[in-house]
């Protein structure tokens, strides 16, 4: 495809996304600002996400795209074709066989390797934003690391509900300094993001920031001594396709008369162990 | 009569994003030595530093030339490949000499608190890179690294103004290693 420029961004806005990216890498887990151009995809579509990987993008690159764990969604397809026309790139559907794999509100079941970059798309990049709306303000509290908004409305939530009442953006501090929203992935998947030895990048188009985790950066979901964190899922349950106790569920809806099944919310995570399952049957 | 000049990246999108990710790779594995190729550069700059600048710089990024790479041959090579406006170091976004040039790093951009990355990132040529001398660890590290550095107590000193500070490229011929400011340094 010769009419658009490799990975579809002209060169000077790939620069200005390599030189965001290289500062987010060097602070991780602080959000830094850069100028997002509009792509031919609405906010909300992974904008954010699409302008962090075509800036990173080889021609030798393999791309795995998912949508809530799904291969096959109207938002991971059209982001894969996007690549594969702009770019020329491979697409895989195998995290294992990715190089880079671009994600909406999951991390991969099957761990990832050292060399992979994870790419997030994120619609809110702030973390304090519903507690402090004005970005003068909660850019005053990261610098000051004082985040001590953020443990009240965790605590607020013990004392209310019993327990922390958040079940995906969970709040994560990197390294110790920087209070971090991981993307809207689930609670479940927080643990993934501590010491990951693949680089994480997260693309957040509409709020024009970028941060991002290094490899091996330590982690740590928010929480008290006598309330610790607890990923959590579907409890007592395994998938209805591939039996997997061990993976993020889905709860669907299969009928009228309140029937419902748990299945992977990872596609490529349940179908490939389906199939090795039906090959062992066979 | 001036020198005629070097080129630069043959295909200009592929090979600038094939450089980048060795930058982000070096980058995000501190003290991990990366191979740059597809363009060369004029003496005294290396190869290596000066693909980094034709991946990063361009005319929204002041550059600093530092001692004796503030010469007249790299200076037209900035002008035709980059278009970087030069600068002295207090304006620097990005700054290139030998690190006895650069030194000390309070003449750059640190940052401001609410914008740690307001900062310069220095493009260090070093005589040799080797995975000796100063220990590493930090984010991007699995358990340990190893750097010959130029002045750990200065860049110790770099480490320790986290989030604030500034961020090295260390070049050598075509190799590249990295140190952002997150890395923690012990000299053994």
């Amino acid at each position: 495809m010769t009419q658009y420029n490799f990975a579809y961004l002209d060169e000077a806005t790939k620069r200005m996304l390599r030189r965001a990216i290289l500062k987010a890498v060097a602070i991780p887990g602080y959000q830094v600002p850069f100028s997002s151009r509009e792509m031919p995809m609405p906010y909300g579509w992974g904008t954010g996400g699409v302008q962090v990987t075509a800036a990173c993008l080889v021609p030798e690159d393999t791309l795995k795209v998912i949508d809530q764990g799904a291969d096959d969604t109207t938002n991971a397809v059209s982001i894969r074709k996007f690549f594969a026309r702009v770019a020329g790139i491979a697409t895989t559907e195998a995290t294992a066989r990715a190089s880079v794999i671009q994600t909406r509100h999951r991390i991969p079941e099957t761990p990832l390797a050292a060399g992979q970059i994870l790419v997030f798309q994120v619609p809110i990049p702030e973390p304090l934003r519903f507690l402090e709306p004005r970005e003068t303000e909660t850019r005053t509290m990261h610098a000051l690391e004082d985040y001590g908004l953020m443990q009240v409305r965790l605590y607020e939530d013990i004392a209310r509900h019993g327990e922390i009442a958040r079940a995906y953006a969970y709040p994560v501090r990197v390294e110790g300094r920087y209070v971090m929203d991981p993307s809207p992935i689930p609670k479940f998947d927080n643990p993934k993001l501590h010491m990951s030895p693949a680089l994480q990048l997260f693309g957040a188009g509409r709020e024009c920031r970028i941060y991002a985790l290094p490899p091996f950066t330590r982690v740590e979901s928010l929480d008290f001594d006598d309330y610790p964190f607890t990923p959590s899922k579907a409890a007592g349950q395994a998938c209805a396709i591939c039996g997997a106790a061990d993976s993020y569920l889905d709860e669907v809806i299969t009928d009228d008369a309140g029937g419902r099944m748990f299945v992977c919310s990872d596609t490529e995570y349940c179908s490939s162990r389906a199939a090795s399952q039906q090959g062992d049957a066979a | 009569m001036n020198a005629p000049l070097t080129t630069g990246f043959a295909d200009p999108a592929r090979d600038a994003a094939r450089a980048f990710r060795q930058v982000l790779d070096a980058m995000a594995h501190p003290g991990r030595i990366v191979t740059l190729t597809g363009a060369l550069a004029p003496a005294p700059c290396s190869d290596a530093a000066a693909i980094a600048l034709m991946v990063l710089a361009d005319s929204t990024t002041p550059l600093h030339l530092a001692g004796a790479h503030d010469c007249a041959a790299l200076r037209d090579w900035v002008a035709f490949h980059l278009g970087a406006p030069l600068c002295g170091a207090q304006e620097a976004v990005f700054a290139l000499g030998a690190w006895e040039a650069l030194a000390p790093l309070s003449r750059y951009p640190q940052g401001v608190p609410d914008y740690p990355d307001r900062s310069a990132t220095l493009i260090v040529e070093c005589p040799e890179l080797r995975n000796d001398g100063v220990r590493l660890t930090g984010p991007g590290i699995e358990k340990d690294a190893w750097l010959n550095l130029p002045d750990a107590v200065a860049l110790q000193a770099n480490a320790a103004r986290f989030p604030l500070g500034c961020d090295l490229l260390l070049t050598c011929g075509p190799s590249l290693a990295a140190l952002p400011r997150s890395t923690r340094l012990e000299v053994c």
